[in-house]
């Protein structure tokens, strides 16, 4: 998966925990608690499906790593690379 | 010999929530209830040809759709329900009713503010401190959870009356503490009876149950009814399963139960640890009358009435069978709803006796049944209208109804007076969740079996 694949999984996997916000115009850098209503029981949603469809595991003490899009796709880069991206779940 | 990622004890809203969050993420979980029928204690029954909520006599914490930060709004997402799904009808008003007194509120926070100040206009500093303390206080996680409302209350206001008509409808919503609510808990109501409000799903408690069955099914999760635990098994302090009531042992990596904190130690052999203090009974009767007649069109046009027949209200287990003195009155009739009910609801809540009641039988206990929904009247029409002239159908449970029902012992509502916020027991993997994990209401019943779901069965350390 490219950096691009995933930031768009990412996005996938928030539209389906929020399927109220917006996430066509997220800014990369910024948090995301900052841009959209997630709580800590969203993140937690956000590593669940993450282990769902891609069998990646996030340790409680990494979630901080998941702030903002860029840090995703820094983080799950090496976790992610041999994965096929999965939309639309 | 069937092995689960997770067992959970109890069909109720915590159950039921706590089973959707698991499937959701495709643990392998069973649900065991010993009773045909699931909701424990926000459940329905049929009799005459009706069907009746129990427990459900307003849903709290209301939220229009995609309203942010709420309690309901996360519960929604949490289980991936829309908010449509629930058809939520909001109350026309509820009112707090003393002999000299009437506050009435809607979903509308500032109604109730100028009520209090009409009322009681000289404490109208101390009612915006507590309004502002109540909104910025960090009630999930308390410092203290043993501190009591009664004595916060004090320190925001000297007109005595005014402590006691907060305190009522507080107490009566959930309070396993005699005379008194832990102050975080009285915060948490606070909000979700003042600033979110009361509203009915359309249809009452059981399309509600439906939907999280259906989705907890949907999902893989898997339902056993008439099928209790007899036992939760553990080896060297670590849970290991359950035996049920016909023997059979189920193993599991870990088990939540919302069986209350007493019955789970009970359960788990170790009732030893259970100190008396911890013990609960806070009971009520419920009396429903079916009228041919809407409570609205005699000027009962209240969603619930919480009364107090003195100026000074006390809340604690009767010598009696009941309490006349105070009491809940609900009607499901007075919410905005797309289709009117086809018959009018009035219902009756008093604080009742268990060892009481539990020593009747027979003709004894329905006679009994009579005599004291007559007297809870007697004091209860002062406040609202009388239903018997319009009476088509009748129905009254007890304590031993709500123990023979849901397993509480004393049929404790509120379950125990001392709560476990983290959910642990002396176990290592035996969980609590629901009424003794400390969350109140169905909104919170269902936050307790997710938040106590994630903690213990879904977060990796």
């Amino acid at each position: 998966m490219t950096r691009e694949d995933i930031i768009l999984a990412v996005k996938d996997i928030i539209n389906t925990i929020a399927p109220d916000e917006d996430t066509s115009s997220l800014n990369e850098d910024e948090r995301l608690r900052d841009q959209i209503e997630l709580d800590s029981m969203d993140f937690l949603d956000i590593v669940m499906e993450l282990r769902k469809r891609y069998g990646v595991q996030v340790p409680e003490e990494e979630y901080g790593e998941l702030a903002s899009l860029s840090s995703c796709a820094a983080y799950l880069a090496p976790k992610m690379q041999d994965k096929e991206l999965k939309v639309g779940s | 010999m069937s092995h689960y990622d997770t067992i959970l004890i109890g069909a109720g809203m915590s159950g039921l929530a706590a089973g959707i969050r698991l499937a959701q993420f495709d643990q392998r979980v069973v649900v065991l209830e010993r009773h045909y029928l699931w909701g424990g204690l926000n459940s329905f029954y049929k009799r005459g040809g009706r069907r009746f909520d129990v427990g459900l006599h307003a849903l709290t914490n209301y939220a229009s759709k995609g309203e942010r930060g709420l309690p309901l709004t996360r519960m929604l997402r949490q289980l991936r329900i829309r908010h449509e799904e629930l058809h939520l009808g909001k109350q026309r008003f509820s009112e707090i009713a003393f002999p000299d007194v009437r506050l009435r509120f809607t979903n509308e926070f500032e109604l109730f503010e100028s009520e209090v100040a009409r009322a009681f206009p000289s404490q109208m500093d101390g009612f915006a401190r507590l309004v502002r303390d109540v909104r910025d206080a960090d009630a999930f996680t308390p410092d203290d959870t043993s501190l009591g409302a009664r004595a916060v209350l004090a320190t925001y206001f000297d007109e005595p009356l005014l402590i006691e008509a907060l305190m009522l409808p507080m107490c009566y919503y959930g309070s396993a503490r005699v005379d008194d609510i832990d102050w975080y808990q009285f915060v948490i109501l606070f909000r979700s009876f003042f600033f979110e409000g009361f509203s009915r799903p359309a249809g009452g408690i059981q399309p509600m149950l439906e939907l999280l069955r259906k989705r907890y099914l949907e999902l893989g999760g898997e339902l056993r009814l008439r099928c209790g635990v007899q036992a939760i098994l553990s080896a060297n302090g670590k849970v290991s399963g359950v035996r049920l009531d016909d023997g059979t042992e189920l193993t599991a990596d870990r088990v939540l139960s919302s069986a209350g904190y007493v019955e789970t130690m009970r359960l788990a052999g170790r009732e030893h640890e259970v100190r008396d203090a911890e013990r609960g009974d806070i009971s009520f009767t419920e009396t429903i009358f079916v009228m041919d007649t809407e409570p609205g069109a005699h000027d009962h046009g209240a969603a619930v009435i919480f009364f107090n027949d003195a100026p000074d209200f006390r809340y604690r287990v009767p010598t009696g069978l009941i309490d006349t003195r105070s009491g809940v009155i609900c009607s499901p009739n007075n919410y905005a709803s797309e289709a009117p009910l086809p018959e009018g609801i009035l219902r009756y809540t008093n604080l009742a006796n268990f060892e009481r009641w539990n020593a009747l039988e027979g003709d004894a206990y329905e006679a009994a049944k009579r005599e004291q929904t007559a007297a809870a009247l007697a004091i209860a029409t002062r406040y609202g209208m009388d239903p018997r002239p319009h009476e088509v159908f009748r129905d009254s449970f007890t304590p031993t109804t709500v123990r023979r029902f849901t397993g509480h012992d004393k049929g404790a509502v509120y379950g125990s007076p001392t709560k476990r916020l983290d959910g642990a027991t002396t176990i290592e993997g035996l969980h609590l969740m629901g009424t003794d994990q400390g969350m109140l209401g169905v909104v919170g019943a269902i936050l307790s079996g997710i938040s106590m779901a994630n903690r213990h069965a879904l977060v990796t350390r």
